[in-house]
């Protein structure tokens, strides 16, 4: 890893730079509108400088994502008059807030649909029945775009009176339990046929083998599944705050900044929402790689 | 070990002895209306006693015979179904279940010789399963008289299909062939072509995979108010969320796949003198093609979502996210499982496409061998 820093600093540079450069000609068709209507003619310098400071840009530059993203965090929160320094609780102006709001529902439904879809692979792998019958669809349903049906899960539960943060962890639930189970089955199969016999030769109960042998011996796919699990989850959650026109939530700061035209809000909220994935794929590499070590298991 | 001499299902089949039992006794009960109807309780105590008598047979044929049994009960009790159901309905209900349940067991644990035999039971077991929900499904909505704004029964969901085909047409045409399949085609187009200039430049592969598989794993969706405002409600802006969606999960795959070809047989194209472009044809990247496949796989279902999802942010009025999406405002939910059954079918066969497409291309790889 040590000697991949230099090239990923520098793509991660050169796409910074491609930004910019594509700022100042996507934005200048306004500036120039602009200047045309109150008859004066731009030069260069300005062109430049008015494209990366608009209010409303079609492509915000980075630097403006980056304000944008200071502010709505730490300068609100420290100084906003809602902020957590005068109330002592999260703005419900600043990112923070809304982040907590999508991490809250994406995390208790990937606790959720994780936990339920290890306990069906249990169930498949040793049931032959169920093996037979639920396998196929589970792998089937990989290939279908399941999202699809979480407005309308979010609508009829609303209907039904559940609101808030249910609905949208049961669609990260369902997103994220698919990978899980596929994943599992494959891990706690990974035995061989030699490891299995050693088991019998010790009289192992199917309990113990399940305990000593198999669990163990799934922790690399486990792992495997859960970050795929997370993306899922975070993506399930965001998507469910759209239909309601949710009021809180990362997705609704993409929706209320689609409706108003503030395009750096939702860069703004679509960086946090990169951060927020990122930040939990990590921790569960980390942990993934804390665990692996402990049991021996180096990558 | 007495667990391992019993026969597979006959917990199942006991819970079912009870339920018909129940059925039968609740049926003496005078019940205004709503009973099953005797043919379909005669049928599932005949499956019963078939499921006694194979106890001793154990013959594929004696089980044949009972599924037939049940599948007879459990559409008797569909015909002539009337909302207020007497609670004798709700037995039956339960048997109708457990017999399926108790089918499903025994087939799995059938012993077979025949190598046919098998196949054709990893066929029918999930479609019996498939077919047991679907006839909860509908027997539970309609039985329980569920509101169709919360939950359509299936043939409601079928006769909506059936009805409003031309519509349907459109919006897959609008959200699938011109939204997701030309994003698609640009977007893996483009990984591709950015990974054979990557592959040329160690230090470009070195520093464009950590960042590729970082976004691989991002919400790009979340790009999908911003194309639509730069592209449109047309499929244009759909078509620039998918390209975005699919691009770096096709770019890392492509990558990696380049890497593939061992060492050993990059020494021997050099032995022959090939040039990169040689090289790269005959030995690299038909070797990469299991890993290009794979990322065409994953990106086949990354498309429709995309596709979809950006359809939510605005579109024009058609499309399967605004059938979707507007159906739900409208409490029209018959459509909206009718469209999400048609992607469903869309994707899972454009996914079995490219997967028979796999098999051809990479018929040497040993993932595809020995089958």
């Amino acid at each position: 890893m040590r000697g991949a820093l230099v090239p990923v600093l520098t793509v991660v540079a050169v796409i910074i730079a491609i930004w910019y450069a594509a700022v100042i000609p996507v934005n200048s068709q306004w500036v120039l509108d602009q200047a045309g209507r109150a008859g004066v003619e731009v030069s260069t310098a300005e062109l430049v400088r008015e494209t990366l400071s608009q209010d409303r840009p079609r492509l915000p530059a980075p630097h403006q994502v980056g304000a944008e993203m200071w502010n709505s965090t730490f300068v609100e929160e420290w100084r906003g008059p809602q902020g957590l320094m005068n109330t002592g609780t999260l703005s419900p102006r600043s990112l923070f807030w809304h982040a907590w709001v999508t991490l809250s529902a994406t995390l208790v439904g990937f606790g959720i649909g994780t936990g339920l879809g290890i306990l069906l692979a249990v169930g498949i792998v040793h049931n032959r029945a169920m093996d037979l019958s639920v396998m196929p669809w589970a792998i089937a349903s990989q290939t279908i775009p399941i999202i699809a049906i979480a407005p309308m899960i979010i609508v009829v539960l609303n209907a039904v009176g559940v609101t808030g943060l249910i609905p949208k962890a049961i669609i990260s639930a369902y997103l994220s339990f698919f990978p899980v189970v596929v994943g599992m089955v494959t891990g706690l199969r990974s035995p061989d046929a030699m490891q299995l016999d050693l088991m019998k030769t010790y009289n192992a109960s199917r309990p113990e083998v399940f305990a000593k042998l198999r669990w163990p011996s799934s922790m690399p796919y486990l792992f495997a599944s859960l970050k795929v699990g997370i993306a899922a989850a975070l993506i399930g959650a965001i998507v469910g705050e759209l239909p309601t026109g949710a009021v809180a939530g990362l997705g609704a700061r993409l929706l209320s900044g689609s409706y108003y035209g503030q395009t750096i809000q939702i860069w703004a909220a679509l960086f946090a929402a990169a951060i927020v994935a990122a930040g939990m794929v990590a921790i569960v590499g980390a942990i993934q790689r804390y665990t692996l070590r402990r049991m021996g298991m180096q990558q | 070990m007495t667990g391992e001499t019993r026969q597979p299902g006959w917990l199942q089949g006991l819970a079912m002895l009870l339920a018909v039992a129940a059925t039968v006794v609740l049926m003496m009960a005078p019940a205004p209306q709503g009973d099953p109807q005797l043919l379909a309780v005669l049928a599932l105590i005949g499956a019963l006693a078939l499921g006694a008598l194979d106890l001793r047979l154990r013959s594929p044929w004696v089980l044949a015979l009972m599924g037939a049994l049940i599948a007879l009960g459990a559409s008797g009790m569909l015909a002539d179904l009337r909302a207020p159901v007497a609670p004798s309905f709700w037995a039956m209900f339960l048997a109708v279940w457990l017999g399926a349940w108790m089918l499903e067991e025994r087939l799995a644990n059938l012993a077979l010789r025949s190598e046919i035999g098998r196949r054709i039971m990893a066929l029918i077991v999930p479609l019996i399963f498939g077919l047991t929900l679907l006839w909860l499904w509908e027997a539970g909505v309609r039985g329980g008289n569920v509101p169709p704004v919360i939950l359509p029964a299936p043939t409601d969901i079928a006769a909506r299909m059936a009805g409003s085909g031309t519509t349907l047409w459109r919006d897959f045409h609008a959200t699938f062939v011109m939204g997701a399949l030309t994003g698609y085609a640009m977007g893996c187009g483009a990984a591709v072509l950015v990974a054979l200039a990557v592959d040329r430049y160690d230090f470009l592969r070195r520093g464009l995979l950590p960042v590729g598989n970082f976004a691989a794993a991002l919400p790009i969706v979340g790009t999908a108010p911003i194309m639509v405002m730069w592209f449109g409600f047309g499929w244009q802006s759909k078509a620039a969320v998918v390209v975005a969606m699919v691009f770096f999960p096709m770019l890392v795959n492509t990558v990696q796949g380049l890497l593939a070809s061992e060492a050993i047989q990059r020494d021997l194209m050099r032995t022959y003198s090939a040039s990169h472009r040689q090289s790269l044809l005959k030995l690299r990247l038909p070797a990469a093609m299991p890993f290009i496949f794979n990322g065409l796989k994953i990106c086949s279902t990354l498309a429709l979502i995309g596709a979809i999802v950006a359809e939510f942010f605005g579109s024009p009025t058609h499309g399967m996210g605004f059938r979707i999406s507007s159906g739900v405002g409208r409490l029209q939910l018959d459509m909206v499982w009718a469209t999400i059954v048609i992607a469903a079918i869309s994707g899972s066969s454009f996914y079995g496409i490219l997967a028979a497409l796999e098999k051809r291309v990479t018929f040497w790889h040993p993932s595809q061998r020995g089958r």
